[in-house]
């Protein structure tokens, strides 16, 4: 096997240094109850050559773009990504090298991930960014706990139309402790419906998703006022970063946590991960962090580097009292990310950002054109729900034939959404997508 | 004498991003715009974000200058124990990378993803076998996030048992990640100490056992690299008072196809396919932590499961006692299409790579216990354990030793821990480094000790090769500068 470099040789000289007369006798302590009683039942190894057509052969069994126009977000983007990117990150320093404990073989690394930390500060509009999460919907729940952890009270309230995944993450990492969520409705706009918001004093946070999963921008604003209002920390969730190369960052819109996933920055969609767990505060908030932190330093000739830090709020140091038990998270991920911005740059972010805007716009309003309604009037980033009249899902099938996936239906998330569709368009869908989309769901 | 890796050569320095660039410039190829402007009302928009902006080619050597600056298992042999460093092998990653998987989206309507839904049931089914356990998830995204889908499990078990527990037992010689991992759960951890042999003895568990202990957290092998002979006596005693034995599988690369978790008597066990099963690291992820559980578990696995329906397969959300979703899809996918691609490519040869991590761990132990202290002198499995007790005389700890062995052109084993033995250095070889780079290993720390007693001053000053002297991590901490 071309991975195991040990000839005959080599065990024999080994055994004899180790002092036992075979393989088998490493594993002597072992009880034979605990051992195999066969060998293992596994296929036969594959060449190089033969996993390449058994892999090409599972590929090929997926609708995948370019060859499907897939018209589906919600929280996975189909974004272009720069073949610079993709093969800086393939740079094997970055891809075979573990998390930066020792920081004097590691300066890539914890340069690159301050120099992440500080774009996607900057970009949230926050002061902090830790160094990544697993996903958007890992970050939400560890947001919730962490804002739970600096109030001290137990009760968030979590607007429905957070994706419902990332609700179902935080339900799972709360059951098992004495934490609550209200879900907050909302409103026939498609946004957050703020008279419901639970009046009690004792609300850790308010968590929103601005744009939401139904693709409409939240008043992040008024939504502040009242979390702050009702002493309760306001969390913003995204699952499409991109939307703030336009719209308003959370941090200068009162958010006290900023959260979400950050996959739409170079990262491929991979059926669903890994993605990128994005997380951000404000410095007052940090030492309540979950996650690693890279931090600016010297070394002992006064030269700059980077090192990690915090390390006290950690599970290898804090154990049970830790604020997270996040050990691994995505730091290839956030490289991605990080290379990702640094291509695109601020102008170019905010191109692409109205690209993708203006052409959901335009699909829009062709779907309008064709008689499709569009049932919530708040502004949108580059998503929307549309309703389709009954009966939709025989196009929809028909649609698939011909390579186009139209839309997510929503009726299993929102049972009240019947014939609903959520639909997404970003730079990778032309106007000749769109209008093909169009022309078949015309009635 | 062979010459050491270790040596200078020409490094470039390299600014933060910021400092490089000109506004105006841009290093991606923006899309054709090919429909009108449709403006979003001005009260909604922001500022053009404050990002620098570079040339492609700025960001090219800016990214190339800093990997030089890392060091990789491609780079040279990376012992640190606990975190399996073997070869990432690279037609894995040319797998995950094919567009039929790296341009699926998630939810796709099961019968366009059939080529994933496929590779992920046969995964399980691959897992279950080399673990010997029943039934498989292949959601949690890394290995702690395993654990704590593990402590929810024996959580939910006992709650539907209509008996919560808030107790559960974790020894000395347990993953760092444990303890955090149970709290997050609720469960308060009770330690229990490692014998004189390195060790739990059953009559250490018994002690703490009772009906208010959810289970027992154990890591087997062990982070001393022992293997816990006694697991079978102790999943008696925990299972006697209605507990569940969780095992922390991040040391399963020694023991493929010679252990039979399911035999051994553990009910719930995690796998990191970012250790054994020789996904990359990643600078620290993204990794993969699926659970494996027997067969009476099974039903509070999370959700969505991958199921079978003829030959076509699913996604099925309809198992009522889940413990729910820990992953916003269905994990890491494109990491465990590498995992998949190395089980096949390994086959039954998988149990000789766990005998080859052994053989290699015991050879680095037998040819290192004269100069390094070893506190538990027997067999071991994949990972030896030392402390710097013999080199205190000199002034010289654990950390100035493995900072020196960088200058020999290797990366530190893991130190001070495992927390039970002071000034730990835990190496862990892996079976992919071959016999010569061992030696050469070995006769690097050989010369630091000597140089240790001879030349205190290299140690105490290492390292002297890599692109910055010792770092100042207090100073960092107190005044904590995290963006620039």
């Amino acid at each position: 096997m071309r991975y195991l470099p040990h000839t005959e040789e080599d065990i024999e000289e080994m055994l004899k240094t180790v002092g036992v007369a075979n393989l088998d006798d490493l594993y002597a302590a072992i009880p034979p109850d605990c051992g195999s009683k066969r060998e293992l039942r596994l296929p036969p190894a594959l060449t190089e050559w033969e996993l390449d057509s058994h892999m090409a052969g599972l590929a090929a069994k997926m609708a995948a773009s370019s060859e499907y126009k897939v018209f589906i977000g919600a929280g996975s983007y189909e974004h272009y990504i720069p073949e610079s990117v993709v093969q800086l990150l393939a740079r094997s320093e970055f891809v075979t090298a573990y998390t930066p404990y020792q920081p004097e073989m590691s300066q890539g690394t914890l340069q690159a991930i301050y120099e992440y930390q500080t774009l996607v500060a900057r970009f949230l509009g926050m002061e902090a960014a830790n160094a990544s999460m697993y996903d958007g919907a890992s970050a939400l729940a560890e947001a919730l706990l962490m804002s739970i952890r600096i109030s001290r009270k137990n009760t968030v309230a979590l607007a429905r139309t957070v994706h419902p995944a990332y609700r179902k993450v935080v339900q799972t990492y709360f059951s098992s402790t004495n934490y609550r969520v209200v879900e907050v409705p909302y409103l026939g706009n498609g946004g957050i419906d703020l008279s419901v918001l639970p009046a009690q004093g004792d609300l850790a946070a308010v968590a929103v998703q601005s744009p939401n999963f139904f693709g409409c921008v939240e008043d992040l604003k008024r939504i502040g006022e009242a979390a702050h209002e009702a002493g309760a920390l306001l969390v913003v969730c995204f699952s499409e970063p991109l939307a703030y190369g336009l719209l308003k960052n959370p941090g200068s819109q009162g958010a006290d946590i900023v959260c979400g996933e950050g996959q739409s920055f170079g990262i491929p969609q991979s059926f669903g991960g890994p993605g990128l767990g994005m997380f951000a505060s404000n410095m007052k908030f940090v030492r309540n962090m979950p996650g690693r932190l890279v931090g600016l330093s010297k070394d002992r000739n006064a030269r700059r580097g980077f090192v990690l830090t915090l390390a006290t709020r950690e599970q290898h140091i804090r154990r049970e009292k830790a604020t997270s038990n996040i050990c691994t998270n995505g730091s290839l991920c956030a490289l991605a990310a990080a290379m990702y911005l640094a291509s695109a740059g601020g102008t170019g972010l905010r191109e692409l950002a109205e690209l993708n805007h203006d052409k959901s716009e335009y699909l829009k309003f062709e779907l309008t054109r064709a008689g499709v309604n569009l049932p919530f009037s708040a502004p949108t980033f580059n998503e929307f729900v549309a309703e389709f009249p009954a009966g939709f899902a025989s196009t929809h099938e028909r649609l698939v034939k011909k390579k186009i996936v139209a839309g997510l239906p929503l009726a299993a998330f929102y049972p009240e959404l019947e014939n609903h569709y959520l639909l997404c368009v970003t730079e990778t869908r032309s106007k000749t997508d769109m209008d093909l989309l169009v022309r078949e769901v015309r009635p | 004498m062979k010459e050491f890796p270790g040596d200078t050569g020409l490094i470039l320095n390299e600014p933060l991003l910021w400092e490089k660039g000109r506004r105006g410039r841009c290093g991606m190829s923006l899309p054709r715009r090919d429909v009108q402007p449709s403006p979003l009302p001005d009260d909604l928009i922001g500022e053009v974000p404050d990002l620098p902006e570079l040339s492609e080619v700025e960001v090219v050597r800016h990214y190339t200058r800093l990997s030089t600056w890392n060091f990789g298992v491609d780079t040279g042999m990376y012992p640190l124990g606990s975190c399996t460093m073997k070869y990432n092998p690279k037609t894995n990653e040319k797998q995950a990378a094919l567009p039929g998987f790296a341009g699926a989206h998630p939810f796709l309507p099961a019968r366009l993803a059939q080529g994933a839904l496929t590779l992920m049931y046969e995964l399980e089914l691959l897992l279950a076998e080399i673990t010997g356990m029943d039934a498989v998830s292949l959601q949690p995204a890394a290995g702690a996030q395993g654990e704590l889908t593990g402590m929810l499990i024996l959580h939910a078990y006992h709650r539907n048992s209509g008996s919560p527990r808030t107790k559960i037992i974790v020894p000395d010689t347990a993953h760092g990640t444990n303890p955090a991992s149970a709290a997050l759960c609720g469960f308060y951890p009770v330690n229990v100490r490692s014998n004189e042999q390195g060790i739990l003895a059953p009559e250490a568990i018994a002690a703490v056992m009772d009906e208010d202990v959810a289970g027992i957290m154990i890591t087997n092998p062990n982070t001393l690299g022992l293997f816990e002979e006694n697991i079978r006596q102790i999943a008696e005693i925990i299972h006697r008072k209605g507990g569940l034995v969780y095992c922390d599988g991040a040391n399963m690369n020694a023991v493929m196809g010679t252990v039979h978790s399911g035999d051994s008597g553990i009910d719930v066990q995690h796998l990191n396919l970012h250790k054994t099963f020789s996904t990359p690291h990643g600078s620290g992820g993204p990794g993969s932590g699926p659970v494996c559980v027997r067969k009476d578990l099974e039903p509070f696995l999370p959700v969505p499961r991958v199921i079978r329906q003829g030959d076509e397969f699913a996604l099925s959300d309809d198992f009522p006692f889940s413990i729910g979703k820990l992953h916003a899809f269905y994990g890491n996918f494109g990491v465990l299409v590498k995992a998949y691609s190395y089980i096949l490519s390994m086959g039954a040869e998988l149990k000789t790579a766990s005998s080859y991590a052994v053989l290699n761990a015991n050879y680095v132990k037998e040819k290192l216990k004269d100069v390094l202290h070893l506190p538990y002198d027997r067999p071991c499995m994949h990972e030896c354990v030392f402390s710097d007790r013999f080199q205190k005389e000199w002034k010289v700890s654990t950390l100035d030793m493995v900072k020196r062995l960088m200058d020999y052109g290797f990366h530190p084993p893991t130190i001070y821990f495992p927390l039970v033995v002071p000034g730990a250095i835990m190496i862990e070889p892996t079976e992919t480094e071959s016999k010569e780079d061992l030696d050469l290993f070995i006769d690097a720390i050989r010369s630091i000790v000597r140089e240790a007693e001879s030349k205190p001053e290299l140690i105490t000053e290492a390292p002297k090769r890599c692109r910055v002297g010792r770092m100042d991590e207090t100073e960092a901490a107190r005044h904590p500068c995290l963006t620039g």
